[in-house]
């Protein structure tokens, strides 16, 4: 297998705040690893760390090899176009007063992917097309759409670069359960497509190994489980684990008994 | 639940319609929606953003955002008296005394500048006489299982973790022993630990004082664990009803069928 991260030790501290307290996992090129906890746990401060938009106070980040806080200038941009985030509010993670048609040729003319704005416009289109968007709306604002489409527009926006990773946080907690199932089907046809990795971060355990392939399960700043999907859903280990699974309700366990 | 049809109606609402925009051609939001709540029963809502179940439910108290929507037709009968008939003063009584509302999102319906102990006090100044607030308020955090009545009632809202907050939101709501409680996606910004103890609140609510519910939300996992009977809605109708085990283990309409389908499992068959 293809390592393509590898945590070792991470610490992220908030003043006297332990936010993430010496986790280590790896990642392999085209695999999904689910990181699930509740609020708090460190689970959104150990993604925004990986990429470096969170300082480490400890371990080491590995991305194909090379440790992410000593990167510097071009290797550094090269990085970014490697590893790229989804958040759970698109429309928070995009410019209100820019078409998103230029939110994504921004993207494309700072990494100097498209050589003038008709090229950019041209792979803009291309990626509208990829995620299920008609490349006819890359003129309209972020307000025009709805939350589905949002998502479908974070994802293109992430997907610009071409890159090898992509850390979700919570992708699809803000969509209702019919398009929460759309933008996971999405995923992972790209993900088939592209041979993409996912840090795929959640909070509901169902949705989590929907995605993944293995998962991790995080408790105020630790990893306290982690193993294949199948394995921690039913054979889980530790308690919190146990809690966790406990308290998703279950539609075909409150069926059964009817 | 049992014996439905000996117990009293608490809710009938009938044909309802609410439209938004140009009366000549509007949206129709709700477009003849039909149905009951009983007492004690808890009920979910279920459907899609914009299905047109937050605007059904606030219309109960006649909470719709006139004039831009306005309701176009139907009755809705509380204990059987026309709501949509009703002055100001008789809708005051109604709101908040005999239905009260809880959101999604609590950190936004509670008022950040005031604690939330003189904001539970606040409903009850107004609906109740001769009860001495501070006591009662506290009465009320302590009843939804917070676990520092007297201190939670002295927080501001950012003081409190969000499943706290939402438990704020239910003591005040409760503050004037209302019959029926409109629950809208009560548990969706929340973590599912913390969604399981505000589930299991509000089930021991139903239980101590008879509460009637009206649970809205799109999640089928909450509803099956939760409701006596569900309405479907899609698209300002409502598709498909009844009992709920009953309709999620065999479901007629198609929308329904896909509903469920999306849900995602935590254990594969």
């Amino acid at each position: 297998m293809n390592e393509l991260l590898t945590v070792e030790n991470v610490v992220v501290q908030y003043g006297e705040l332990t936010a993430v307290n010496g986790v280590s996992f790896s990642l392999n090129a085209g695999e999904t690893l689910g990181l699930v906890g509740e609020s708090g746990c460190g689970k959104s401060s150990l993604g925004r760390a990986i990429l470096g938009l969170e300082k480490i106070s400890g371990g080491t980040v590995l991305f194909a090899g090379q440790e992410v806080s000593r990167l510097k200038g071009r290797a550094l941009k090269n990085f970014r176009r490697q590893a790229q985030m989804v958040f759970q509010d698109p429309f928070g993670s995009l410019n209100p007063r820019m078409t998103v048609g230029s939110a994504i040729e921004e993207v494309l003319l700072v990494h100097k992917i498209g050589a003038n704005r008709a090229a950019c416009y041209k792979k803009a289109a291309a990626l509208f097309q990829d995620v299920g968007l008609s490349p006819d709306w890359l003129r309209r604002y972020p307000h025009e759409f709805s939350g589905g489409q949002r998502q479908r527009i974070g994802i293109a926006r992430a997907l610009a670069l071409e890159p090898k990773l992509l850390i979700a946080d919570e992708p699809v907690s803000a969509l209702d359960v019919s398009v929460q199932a759309e933008i996971i089907t999405l995923l992972k046809r790209l993900q088939q497509e592209r041979g993409l990795a996912y840090l795929f971060i959640g909070h509901d355990l169902a949705v989590v190994r929907a995605m993944s392939d293995r998962i991790a399960v995080m408790y105020k700043g630790k990893i306290v489980e982690i193993g294949d999907s199948d394995q921690v859903c039913e054979n889980p280990q530790d308690t919190y684990t146990k809690t966790l699974l406990s308290a998703v309700p279950d539609i075909d366990a409150a069926l059964k008994d009817a | 639940m049992n014996g439905i049809e000996n117990q009293q109606c608490l809710i009938d609402v009938q044909d309802l319609a609410v439209h938004f925009g140009a009366p000549e051609n509007p949206v129709r939001a709700v477009d003849g929606v039909s149905f009951q709540i009983f007492s004690g029963e808890i009920v979910a809502l279920v459907g899609e953003s914009g299905s047109g179940k937050s605007i059904s439910a606030l219309a109960l108290a006649k909470l719709i955002p006139e004039p831009a929507a306005r309701i176009a037709g139907g009755k809705i009968l509380f204990r059987g008296a026309d709501t949509l008939a009703m002055n100001h003063a008789e809708l005051r009584t109604l709101r908040g005394a005999k239905i009260a509302y809880i959101f999604q999102e609590p950190a936004t319906s509670l008022n950040p500048v005031f604690t939330v102990g003189y904001q539970i006090g606040e409903a009850i100044k107004l609906h109740r006489r001769g009860v001495h607030v501070k006591t009662e308020v506290k009465k009320l955090l302590a009843s939804v299982g917070l676990p520092e009545p007297a201190r939670a009632a002295k927080s501001y809202p950012h003081e409190l973790s969000g499943g706290m907050q939402q438990r704020a939101m239910i003591a005040m709501a409760l503050a004037c022993d209302p019959d029926l409680l409109v629950a809208d996606e009560p548990t969706t910004a929340l973590d599912v630990t913390v969604q399981k103890q505000i589930l299991e609140l509000l089930l021991q609510l139903r239980a101590e004082r008879g509460l009637s519910i009206l649970l809205i939300t799109h999640n089928l996992g909450i509803v099956a664990n939760t409701a006596d009977r569900i309405y479907v809605m899609h698209r300002g109708k409502i598709v498909e009803s009844g009992d709920t085990k009953t309709v999620l283990k065999n479901p007629q309409d198609v929308y329904t069928k896909n509903l469920i389908a999306a849900v995602p499992r935590l254990h594969h068959e």
